[in-house]
């Protein structure tokens, strides 16, 4: 039922997003696809490589989501998050930074 | 208390803060860390807290004495970064770079320990002149965090002093820390975190040529800083001699010259294309494995989570498929029941009582032998006009303003947000939007003035221009009501008052459908353009501080609302009052000009007089109602206003019917904005040309909204 628009930048197939995962999964930061303030304001969140974040819940119509990071709930719209290239916990470590 | 509004960089008159004061002390912190409710206490001001982040858009100011010390304490918005550039956080920076502040106190939210460190560090290289308040430590204990607070000390360098603000404990602590910090009795020694060797060398080299540029400029390493970053606000602010003013409080400062800012932007440049990373990514990601260090060395989590499993478990429901907005609607409704119920008796008593007086004074007046049209102007017009106000407006206010308050401090509102935002996203408008039509629904000025918090300036515009569909309080009585005698007076009492309750839920959503369409019409034609990124906190769920509540939603909105109301009344009744009995060929002004507007009245579904009283009660919505009720009865003494059916039965007479009320409450939710209003649009716009599109727009959405119900209502015969 997610609605994800088409102006999400190209990626890879098997990277994952941000805006990929459902609630409850954890994941973790890879990179950040996103220039400007933007990216500021994630970075300042505490959005960096290697933080764990967790979907926490989803608005009823569909987006955005509210994810944890560093014990605060942040909300993120799905064509926002979808900049925020994560793994899943369990995959294996791939290399940082390659792309 | 004064509430300064800074528009543009680095404006804050300086010379108004060097007198008067000992210390200058800042306030500084994440957003909805407390800081207000720390500010509040110290200084003794009831500056409104609301639980959700952006509250501060201005700073704030106040006063604190201690051991015969004068300190100014100055509140900044909250902000999550000194490196950041949008707007409200800008005047944080600001103040904390260039505004001398003696001592920073920074707030923290001891439950999120991590993400207010980053703010900290970037702090601490700036001043050493700084006292912690690590606040919220009864959340923090319900969320089974315990913080080592010596450790933290030790690692930060400077006094941690642990708060529960809202509670006053800790703050008699903190006051003594920041005197003893002032006075340079506690000596710090703040942890510094270590750049990249090619950035400090660029620093190096860069910052004295920055200092022969602008001389006596603080921080002057910070601003090098930002320069080598690309920081667009700061070069225009160098440019302008901005900076410069800056640094050289009451001398005439020159514009550097173009040859010397040429020569610098060239050293930059060099220094840029050594440095590989991002800098700010790189500054970030080496703050933040500090500030992961230094919280993991002071955070024990001893306890489970509880408090955390609770807000989630009720976030799940609250933002929930199933639950999400039947809840909403349901707090909606459930929020007009209770003051529609709660205000019917206290009206009744506060407009007999206040209509006895009249009379009374009506007879003092025919006693001593006034002249029969100052009684009327002054009796019948101004303290009528003023009575009217107060007994139709004081009591639903009492009971509306503290609930609402009550939502807001709990944290309900960033939730609103939360499961609306699609349909924003959508009309191509901010998220916050969501929060500033929230705090329209108190007064449309205010929710003007908070779009200060979306940092695009066509989403904030968009905000602004469609702030007026939410009815404030002022048009609170009108549609009540309108609801109460029209619609559900036919019904029992008791059904009647839900019923009213979810006619006002109906309209108010007219008003919020009106936002999105209007603002998708804006973000399609004239402000085009995508929507900007946002990221919303959702903070916990926060027990409300129920003397607070009471204080700030009595005194703060209830008192100077009604203060307004009644300073606007009483001419606007005296007023009315000679308009309703100076005849000009034959019949009053007022019934002039009311015939005039007829035809247009009739077209939409109202009459003249309606028309009219929307025109002349353009300073205040409030009085609309005693405008027509004025004009109905001309000069005809009635002092049996208060009782329902009597006011329906003039209404009636005068031809109104179920057509008129709807169309009445849709016009007053959907027309052009009050004065005040008007001009906070154009405070906050400075443009003539969205000042004027902010009141036709509405006008005409009314137009026609109320064109086609009418017509409709009139084809299928009622009316």
């Amino acid at each position: 039922m997610r609605a994800v628009k088409s102006d999400i930048p190209l990626r890879k197939k098997e990277e994952h997003t941000l805006a990929d995962i459902g609630v409850g999964e954890k994941v973790r930061v890879l990179e950040l696809k996103c220039e400007g303030a933007y990216r500021r304001r994630l970075l300042d969140l505490g959005l960096i490589p290697g933080t764990e974040v967790r979907a926490v819940m989803l608005s009823p119509l569909g987006n955005p989501m509210a994810y944890e990071i560093r014990g605060s709930i942040i909300a993120l719209r799905l064509e926002d998050a979808s900049k925020i290239i994560v793994k899943q916990e369990n995959e294996k470590e791939r290399v940082k930074g390659a792309d | 208390m004064s509430i300064e509004v800074k528009g543009s960089f680095l404006q804050e008159s300086h010379e108004e803060l060097e007198r008067g004061h000992d210390y200058l002390v800042a306030l500084a912190g994440n957003p909805n860390t407390g800081k207000s409710t720390v500010f509040n206490h110290l200084t003794g001001l009831k500056q409104h807290v609301g639980n959700w982040p952006g509250k501060t858009v201005a700073r704030a100011e106040g006063t604190l004495e201690y051991e015969g010390n004068r300190y100014k304490l100055i509140d900044l918005p909250g902000t999550y970064s000194l490196l950041s550039n949008a707007v409200d956080e800008e005047i944080a920076r600001n103040f904390i770079l260039f505004g001398h502040p003696e001592v920073v106190i920074l707030v923290v939210d001891s439950t999120c320990l991590e993400r207010n460190l980053n703010l900290v560090l970037q702090v601490l290289e700036i001043t050493d002149r700084v006292v912690i308040c690590l606040n919220l430590m009864d959340e923090a204990a319900r969320k089974g965090i315990e913080i080592n607070v010596d450790q933290l000390s030790r690692d930060l360098g400077v006094p941690v002093i642990p708060t529960i603000a809202n509670r006053g404990e800790g703050l008699k602590e903190l006051v003594e820390a920041v005197a003893e910090v002032a006075s340079g009795r506690t000596h710090t020694s703040p942890h510094h975190f270590s750049l990249k060797p090619e950035i400090s060398k660029a620093l190096d080299k860069i910052t004295p040529y920055l200092e022969k540029l602008v001389e006596g400029l603080p921080n002057a390493r910070w601003v090098t800083l930002f320069l080598l970053e690309g920081d667009a606000r700061i070069r225009e602010a160098l440019e302008t001699g901005e900076l410069a003013r800056r640094a050289h409080v009451n001398e005439r400062v020159l514009k550097p010259k173009m040859s010397e800012l040429n020569e610098l932007y060239g050293l930059i440049e060099e220094a840029s294309s050594s440095i590989w990373e991002p800098i700010h990514d790189y500054i970030v990601t080496s703050i933040y494995a500090d500030s992961e260090e230094i919280a993991s060395r002071a955070i024990q989590h001893a306890e489970k989570d509880i408090k955390h499993d609770i807000d989630a478990a009720v976030d799940r429901i609250v933002t929930s498929r199933k639950f999400g907005f039947p809840i909403m609607a349901a707090f909606l409704i459930g929020l007009f029941w209770t003051t529609i119920v709660g205000a019917n008796i206290p009206s009744q008593l506060l407009a007999n009582g206040l209509f006895w007086v009249e009379e009374r004074l009506a007879s003092t007046f025919g006693a001593v032998g006034a002249p029969l049209w100052l009684e009327g102007f002054l009796i019948h017009g101004v303290y009528r006009g003023m009575a009217w106000v107060v007994s139709v407006m004081l009591p639903p206010m009492a009971i509306f303003f503290p609930l609402f308050t009550i939502l807001e401090d709990v944290g309900f509102l960033p939730r609103v947000a939360f499961n609306l935002d699609r349909l924003f996203q959508w009309a191509g408008a901010h998220g916050k939007q969501a929060i500033t039509m929230c705090m329209g629904f108190g007064c449309n000025a205010a929710g003007i003035i908070s779009c200060r918090s979306i940092s695009s300036p066509r989403e904030r515009l968009i905000a602004i221009l469609t702030n007026n569909f939410v009815p404030c309080n002022g048009r609170w009585p009108t549609l009540i009501l309108m609801a109460t005698i029209f619609l559900a007076g036919i019904y029992p009492a008791k059904a009647s008052s839900l019923l009213a309750a979810v006619i006002l839920a109906i309209i108010t959503l007219v008003g919020i459908f009106a936002t999105f369409i209007v603002s998708a019409l804006l973000s399609n034609t004239v402000l085009k353009g995508e929507s900007s990124f946002f990221t919303l906190e959702m903070p916990s769920y926060r027990r409300p501080q129920f003397l607070h509540v009471l204080y700030s939603s009595f005194i703060e909105r209830t008192i100077k609302v009604l203060y307004r109301a009644v300073i606007v009344a009483a001419p606007a009744g005296g007023i009315i009052w000679v308009l309703g009995n100076v005849y000009i060929g034959g019949s009053t002004i007022m019934a002039t000009l009311a015939g005039s507007l007829s035809t247009l009245g009739r077209l939409i579904g109202l009459d003249g007089m309606i028309l009219l009283a929307f025109i002349i009660a353009l300073p205040a919505n409030e009085i609309v109602i005693p405008t027509i009720i004025m004009g109905y009865t001309g000069a005809s003494v009635m002092t049996e206003i208060a009782s329902m059916a009597e006011l329906r039965a003039l209404f009636a007479a005068q031809g109104f019917t179920i057509v008129t009320a709807v169309c009445l409450m849709l016009f007053s939710v959907l027309h052009f904005p009050c004065g005040t209003t008007t001009y906070t649009i154009w405070k906050e716009t400075r443009s003539v040309k969205w000042t004027i599109l902010s009141n036709l727009i509405p006008l005409t959405v009314a137009f026609i909204i109320c064109f086609i119900v009418a017509q409709f209502a009139y084809l299928l015969g009622f009316g």
